[in-house]
């Protein structure tokens, strides 16, 4: 049965059906053999896209037994420890899906954990596209939707998460609503507004229900669509290599390899999350207990995209002064809102801020090694060190706990390291890049260090340098000069007038930001003849034309 | 899914002009060394040797597809039997009322864990089937698609001159009166659901500043009732030093002789810690020594930062800690802040003893409980109040 010779009269068919509707439609047939490149990195966004899909189905199945009221009754369910206590009928009906829905619990587990995997992977997701410098020209767009959708998901994590009212979920309830108290001039109405009252009253639960089920999800399925679409329409990146370039793609054809590659991907993100959702409980409401605002349950934590939220609450100080008799809640509002605040439109901005930095206008397909753009790259490490150490800040509680430190000391430990840390990652991370960037060089010079150890004739021990490979040294030179543009360093014309625009402060600006990001270049052109062994050890064409890089200035050879 | 160089079953893969091994494995994903398969590195001569698509393409051997179909056939076959496994076990655990009495929790756990196991496997038996499937039995593909966009310069503006031309001809360009007055017939449409939003709430933000613990409707103070009992509380019985217990005022009667609730929105904003300390502890002012009854003392629950119950207590140092945030007040003199973000100190609830002995409040509480708030004001103390006037807090 290896070896058909006709195809199974229904694929035929479908073949002919379709041919005989849409025949000759040369969109579908280049479409179905839209190339996509390969490498593990390009898969996160994938996972995201996956853990999309099975969320909204997982919380499809949850909505049909749902009940997002606050109406008081008297659990009545298979629970034993709840029977006979007052509780809103969410909670009830949330204790109904884990303990009386065949599967519910399973679906409950399973549309938490996959809201979990969903978050994660954009993360990661961003990470690769910033620090591959996919985010640049044509793309930028589409980082600003992306950039969307990781906001949207976390406020939809945060609203799920406060859906079935125990007690974890009311006092994130009540944060929001403190949160929204403390916006100055307009904050005790919008809490009204969003209340219906006072906390927490009737209708919060089904409002985020809407917003939950209906109105995010909503426009997130639109985001997402339009954000693959971009990606269809754009081409995918991809890393530089032998026989890729700018005006090419090399990788698998849509149809039919990619199309069962990425079928199969989606079946193990959902296995993966079934498994999880099988083997490790979470959110196990019913240890929980009902939400009253009379108690509270020490160490509880939210989900971890809260993470860094509940962090920068904790590490503000005291901080609240009065602005003409009116109390400015500025140890609420600047962890809560303004930072977040600054974080995201930092995000958002960046592929605009770089392209002014750098003055770069010009279409990028090929990604960036992350050493080549040391600038960029210990940026990103320092955002990352910022928000990591916020992250652990929201769980400075646990960490006193665990390693017996002081709860007031874990406090000042991170306060000194949210300032400290992001400025160390940022000198490192910038000395990596370049130290990797020179051994590149060097190797692609000397070749590489083979581990092979000889004695030479006069008794002196070397180790041999191998040459190395035609791709590794396409790969090496990928490095494209990010020379910082004339009119920044203050260029003159022929007459020796410098250009107006670099005169104006804003122009100067411009100029010191492009010499910062631009600053410590390595060479790759300057051979120094230091070493004996093996030189100019890569054969000529490995890095001509048809390299993915469109030469700059210091990529001849 | 990573496509390593190793799945390259065309041979070759180690090409005449590439470095050892060594080298390449730590480009994973670059395309496949060049080998002789490759050599139609220009696109069009690959289409014209007869390849479906122009670049490479690696037909797997006849032995390796075989043993490939072999093995996603098996992995298909265990993703069946798993997806029955599920229907098994659906029926199969018996959960809430079927289960035996008094075991819900576990029965749960065992429906979750026969259905959820079923489920991935045959979930993750697919996804192996078909990734053998890819790797064994298709193709290597290593097709070049060009890009349509110039890599540089020269941006092609066919677009942007066709959208021109369109708008030039509709004649909105021209007629600034036609664009202006279709703007303005905009402006009202898009401002109609903002307004449509301003019945979501009510804006008599007043109720922010007062609790439950105004007195009834009488007039008589309220009493402290222990939060979940309902039982008053003698003040000459609550004696012991370091102790502390969650109170509610006493509702108002309900209608027809029933029993008076408060709902967990009153709640929300009267819920009181009850502190007894020894007398000579209390730091406090005298004006504030007027709120307390030998040594018990009485703060709102509801944490100055961003609301939650502020309900951890430190007998020996008498700090109330706030587990969201780590707010943490000093009860000895007046709930001031002494580390964390709160912004202000916890309100005092001014306590007395009524005709039977039982602790009441004598009014509400003077200052706003819970987070600031743009129009709270200054606290009562910042206000220049040098005592307690029952009629202010109420
Ligand atoms: C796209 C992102 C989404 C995220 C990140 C997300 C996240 C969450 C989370 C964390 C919970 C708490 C679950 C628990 O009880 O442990 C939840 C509950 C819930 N979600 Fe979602 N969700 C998403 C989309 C949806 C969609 C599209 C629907 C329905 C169409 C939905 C319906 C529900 C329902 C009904 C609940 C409450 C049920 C319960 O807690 O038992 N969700 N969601
Ligand atoms: S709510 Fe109490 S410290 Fe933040």
């Amino acid at each position: 049965m290896s070896q058909p010779t006709t195809p199974p009269k229904a694929l035929g068919a479908l073949g002919t059906y379709l041919d005989e509707r849409f025949h000759g439609s040369s969109m579908l047939r280049t479409n179905m053999r839209k190339v996509f490149p390969n490498h593990w990195s390009f898969m996160l966004g994938e996972v995201a896209l996956y853990s999309f899909i099975i969320v909204l189905l997982t919380g499809v199945f949850l909505t049909l037994w749902f009940r997002p009221s606050m109406l008081e009754v008297e659990y009545t369910g298979s629970y034993a420890p709840l029977q006979g206590v007052m509780m809103s009928e969410a909670y009830a009906s949330a204790l109904h899906i884990s303990f009386d829905v065949r599967g519910g619990l399973l679906v409950r587990q399973i549309h938490h954990w996959a809201a979990l995997i969903f978050v994660a992977a954009i993360l990661m997701h961003m990470m690769r596209v910033f620090f591959t410098g996919a985010f640049r020209k044509p793309r930028e767009l589409n980082w600003l939707i992306g950039a969307t959708l990781l906001i949207l998901a976390m406020v939809e994590g945060l609203l799920g998460y406060s859906l079935p009212d125990d007690l974890l979920s009311g006092v994130g309830i009540r944060l929001m609503q403190g949160v929204a108290l403390a916006v100055p001039v307009i904050g005790s109405y919008a809490q009204m507004f969003l209340f219906d009252g006072e906390f927490p009253g009737e209708a919060i639960i089904p409002r985020l229900f809407t917003v939950h089920v209906l109105l995010l999800p909503g426009i997130m399925l639109a985001l997402v669509g339009a954000h693959v679409l971009i990606v269809w329409i754009q081409k995918h990146t991809q890393y530089p290599g032998r026989g890729r370039t700018e005006s090419n793609v090399v990788g698998t054809p849509m149809y039919p390899a990619f199309a069962v590659k990425a079928g199969a991907f989606f079946f193990f993100v959902f296995g993966f999350t079934a498994l999880m959702a099988s083997v490790f409980q979470i959110n196990p409401i019913w240890l929980f207990g009902p939400y009253t605002p009379t108690s509270i349950s020490a160490g509880s934590q939210p989900d971890f995209y809260i993470g860094f939220m509940e962090g920068s609450l904790r590490l503000f100080p005291q901080w609240e002064p009065l602005i003409f008799g009116h109390p400015l809640s500025l140890s609420t509002l600047i962890p809560a809102l303004v930072i977040p605040g600054i974080l995201f439109t930092a995000l958002m901005l960046w592929p605009f801020l770089e392209a002014w930095i750098t003055g770069d206008k010009r279409q990028h397909h090929t990604a960036d090694r992350p050493r080549n753009a040391p600038t960029r790259t210990a940026l990103g490490v320092t955002g990352i060190t910022f928000y990591g150490v916020l992250l652990l800040a929201g769980a400075n509680d646990l960490i006193s706990e665990i390693f017996y430190i002081d709860l007031y000391l874990t406090t000042w430990i991170f306060r000194v390291s949210l300032i400290v840390g992001p400025i160390i990652a940022f000198i490192v991370t910038r000395r990596v890049c370049l130290g990797l960037q020179r051994r590149d060089r060097d190797e692609l010079h000397h070749g590489y260090e083979s581990g092979i150890v000889k004695q030479l004739p006069s008794g002196e021990f070397i180790e041999v340098h191998q040459p190395v490979g035609a791709d590794a040294a396409v790969e090496l030179r990928s490095k494209v000069a990010s020379e910082p543009l004339e009119i920044r360093t203050g260029a003159v014309d022929e007459n020796g007038v410098p250009d107006p625009r670099t005169r104006s402060p804003l122009g100067k600006l411009r100029g010191a930001a492009s010499r910062w990001f631009t600053r410590d270049k390595v060479d790759f052109d300057e051979h120094d003849g230091g070493h004996g062994d093996g030189h100019a050890a890569v054969e000529e064409g490995a890095g001509s034309g048809r390299a993915a890089v469109s030469s700059g200035p210091s990529d001849k050879h | 899914m990573t496509d390593t160089n190793d799945t390259n079953a065309g041979g070759g893969a180690e090409g005449p002009d590439d470095g050892p091994a060594r080298r390449r494995r730590r480009v994973i994903g670059t395309p496949p060394a060049t080998g002789p398969a490759l050599a139609a590195e220009d696109p069009r001569e690959a289409a014209e040797a007869g390849a479906a698509y122009p670049g490479m393409f690696h037909a797997r051997p006849e032995k390796e597809q075989r043993s490939g179909e072999r093995w996603a056939s098996v992995a298909f076959l265990v993703a069946m039997v798993a997806g029955i496994g599920f229907f098994v076990a659906y029926f199969a655990f018996r959960i809430g009322e079927h289960a035996p009495e008094g075991s819900a929790t576990l029965a749960a756990r065992y429906s979750n864990f026969g259905l959820g196991l079923s489920l991935a496997i045959a979930l993750l038996a697919i996804a192996v089937g078909m990734t053998i499937w890819v790797r064994k039995v298709m193709p290597h593909y290593e097709v070049v698609d060009e890009r349509h966009d110039p890599p540089s310069g020269g941006e092609r503006r066919e677009f942007g001159d066709y959208f021109m031309k369109g708008a030039n001809e509709s004649g909105i360009v021209k007629r600034p009166m036609l664009r202006r007055t279709l703007l303005l017939a905009m402006v009202p449409l898009g401002l109609a659901p903002i307004v449509l939003l301003r019945d979501l709430g009510p804006n008599n933000i007043e109720v922010l500043r007062h609790t439950a613990w105004a007195p009834g409707p009488d007039g008589r103070p309220r009493r402290l009732l222990i939060e979940g009992t309902n039982q008053p509380i003698l003040a000459a019985e609550f004696d012991s030093p370091g102790s502390i217990i969650t109170v509610l005022p006493e509702p108002d009667p309900g209608e027809d002789g029933h029993e008076g609730h408060l709902s967990l929105t009153e709640q929300a904003k009267a819920v009181t810690l009850l502190i007894k300390m020894r007398p000579e502890e209390l730091a406090l002012p005298p004006e504030r020594l007027d709120f307390t009854i030998d040594g018990i003392i009485a703060y709102s629950k509801v944490c100055t930062h961003v609301g939650c119950a502020a309900a951890l207590y430190e007998q020996t140092t008498h700090r109330i800690l706030c587990p969201c945030h780590q707010s943490t007040f000093d009860a000895r003199n007046g709930g001031e802040v002494i580390f964390g973000p709160a912004g202000r100190a916890l309100p005092m609830l001014p306590l007395a003893v009524d005709s039977e002995g039982y602790l009441v409040a004598v009014s509400d509480y003077p200052d706003a409980v819970g987070p600031s708030f743009w129009e709270r004001g200054p606290n009562f103390w910042e206000r220049g109040n040098e005592h307690l006037d029952p009629e202010e807090g109420s």
